[in-house]
């Protein structure tokens, strides 16, 4: 039952004779719909009308709100000269609602939408879109500014910070890697055996799965796993941090956020990710012989021998070497989004997401380069 | 001063614990229908705690806290399953603004969800009640993050009578305000209690406000509330911590300073 429909006899009422005015019933938030109604109905009332509050029942802010938008805000102002029946209290209240609402309490309106307005919109975009970008590689050459700094300095290194990220972002994440390569290899290996089967090659489904893993899908997937995962919560965790004003507080007490929170995480990233990427090769692998095994008929001893033969080391080293490149990138990513949210909950969830597009996004762009240069440079 | 007729909330035998540490013990308090109750006490004495276990907010170890429903209007019309959320209204030490709403938003929020207001109507009133608080319009339509302290305390107060509660509980709501504005809190809360018949439970450090409008003060240490009796009474009590806080520097000047404010 909600509560406005609640309407017992005491509901306020406005009863005109001649001129005057008679105010009667209870003015509360409770009939507060009901009485909108009524004042919407009632003609606007002269200067001069005799105004009667002795039959008034309960009344609280809201009603009062209503009678002044009734009997206007100067009128009542004036109430004590006018219904000195009124109890003290209530001649109060309708004096400090009639006061507060003596300015129009609309705030300024905003004006309409023009083409120019939007011509302004799409252009302050993009330069927003620019300026993230230079604030990104700003970041990137503050890190390696505090990374340089700091890397001289042994009594700097906070060495229980770096092992506590490292388990949070590597060890943890193992599992989750591992299972999703797995299947994603097993899957490979179903299409390799499906496509290379029409031409009699269903051999090669080994090489299939062998390189795609080297090369590109262990370490891919690792990023994006890890971009998901710890982008986005390094972006909360600093975060919240902002938002609570402790990024000042450490400032104030002299010590620099960029190495205290931003360097543990970014080399925490780069010596988990590699690993990571690691354990992603050998999921995909597993998952790979795995299918061979079962719909190929490939012996176990056979697909090692032909991963041996036909795979040379390097693709595993190109493989991996893209590892610390996109740690480094998610990682600094999420702290960057981490210290631009701007105070209330909203900023940290709006971050939060931007750091894992972003971060997916950059990762991709980079691994879409770098199979190009390899594959200029014939590695 | 106890008059067993006039309680509206009592509190026998109140305990809290959190782990190894007591912080009420056995606790007992009246808070009379019609009064303000102001609660002082040293940092760390549960105060806090004690507001969020009146209200619910926080389940105690131990005791009973007892409402007169029967004393509340609201609660004769207004169908149980609201609970108390329209008798009660509760202003948070931090504020507590929901910060993807505006101000406005924020204010309206109860006036929509459980007064069932259409939204213009809603954020009329909305506009009423932060003017009262002394907001300017021109706050109205922005964010909690975009508020100086002082105007989070008093969008937090607008949002706190929203619904016109018949018992309002405040934790701290000078803390943070310039004196002007905090002298025209007092001013507006007693006009508030006189029109609207309003309990007040006024968790509070500020002498100036407990000088001005409190009609009993509950002085909380040991875990308990050592007195709760108007305030020359409560100042004359024989307690270091009472005798410290009353009888320190600063409450001279304000004793001194501060003429009780007439009832308007």
């Amino acid at each position: 039952m909600p509560l406005a429909s609640v309407t017992d006899t005491g509901a306020g009422r406005v009863v005109r004779q001649a001129d005057d005015v008679h105010i009667q019933g209870d003015w509360t938030l409770l009939h507060y719909a009901y009485l909108k109604k009524t004042i919407d109905d009632v003609p606007p009332i002269p200067d001069a009308a005799r105004v009667d509050l002795q039959a008034l029942g309960a009344l609280d802010t809201a009603g009062a709100a209503l009678l002044v938008d009734l009997l206007g805000s100067e009128r009542l102002q004036r109430v004590a000269q006018w219904a000195p029946e009124l109890s003290g209290p209530r001649q109060a209240l309708l004096k400090t609602v009639a006061t507060a609402m003596a300015d129009p309490l609309t705030p300024p309106a905003s004006s309409r939408l023009t083409v120019a307005d939007i011509l302004a919109k799409l252009g302050a975009h993009m330069e927003h879109v620019g300026r993230q970008w230079l604030a990104l590689l700003g970041f990137i050459g503050l890190t390696l500014d505090v990374f340089g700094r700091s890397v001289l300095r042994p009594s700097s290194w906070r060495i229980a910070a770096l092992a506590d990220q490292v388990k949070q972002t590597g060890l943890d994440t193992i599992p989750i890697i591992a299972l999703l390569t797995f299947l994603v290899g097993a899957v490979v290996a179903f299409l390799g055996a499906t496509v290379l089967g029409d031409f009699g090659a269903s051999i090669y489904t080994v090489d299939l799965v062998a390189f795609s893993f080297l090369r590109e899908f262990g370490v891919v997937l690792a990023a994006i796993m890890l971009a998901g995962r710890t982008a986005s919560a390094y972006a909360a965790q600093i975060g919240a941090m902002k938002a609570n004003d402790e990024i000042d507080a450490m400032r104030v007490l002299g010590l620099n956020p960029v190495e205290v929170l931003v360097l543990p995480r970014v080399l925490a990233m780069m010596i988990t990710l590699p690993i990571l990427a690691f354990v992603g090769m050998i999921g995909g692998i597993v998952g790979g012989l795995l299918v061979c095994l079962l719909v190929l008929d490939i012996s176990v001893a056979q697909f090692l021998g032909i991963l041996y033969r036909d795979i040379p080391v390097h693709h595993f080293l190109v493989g991996l070497s893209k590892a610390p490149l996109f740690a480094f990138i998610i990682a600094v990513i999420g702290c960057l989004e981490g210290f631009k949210v701007t105070g209330s909950a909203r900023s940290v969830g709006e971050h939060t997401t931007s750091s894992v597009v972003q971060s997916i996004f950059v990762v991709i762009l980079l691994d879409a380069v770098a199979a190009l240069f390899f594959m200029e440079m014939g590695w | 001063m106890t008059d067993e007729a006039a309680t509206l909330i009592r509190i026998r035998g109140l305990t809290n614990r959190f782990g190894p540490r007591t912080v009420h013990d056995n606790l007992d308090l009246d808070i009379q229908q019609g009064e303000i109750l102001g609660v002082v006490g040293g940092s760390g004495t549960g105060k806090s705690v004690l507001l969020r276990s009146i209200i619910g907010l926080h389940k105690p170890d131990a005791g009973k806290i007892q409402v007169m429903t029967d004393r509340l209007q609201h609660h004769q019309v207004v169908p149980q399953t609201l609970g108390l959320a329209c008798s009660y209204g509760v202003l948070f030490q931090q504020g507590a603004l929901l910060s993807s709403l505006t101000v406005q938003e924020n204010v309206a929020l109860p006036l929509i969800e459980q007064a069932h207001l259409r939204r213009p109507e809603a954020e009329h009133l909305a506009r009423l009640k932060l003017a009262m608080v002394g907001l300017a319009p021109d706050a109205a339509t922005k964010y909690p993050s975009e508020l100086s302290g002082g105007m989070i305390k008093r969008t937090a107060l607008a949002r706190a009578l929203a619904l016109d509660p018949e018992v309002l509980f405040l934790d701290e709501p000078t803390a943070g305000l310039d004196p002007v504005g905090a002298a025209a809190f007092d001013e507006l809360l007693l006009t508030l209690r006189d029109a609207l018949n309003l309990t007040v439970f006024l968790v509070t450090h500020d002498l100036d406000t407990l000088y001005a409008v409190c009609d009993r003060v509950a002085a909380l240490a040991e875990r308990r509330v050592l007195i709760a009796d108007r305030l020359p009474v409560v100042a004359a009590y024989d307690h270091p911590w009472i005798q410290a806080y009353f009888h320190g520097p600063r409450s001279r000047s304000a004793q001194h300073g501060a003429q009780p404010l007439e009832s308007v």
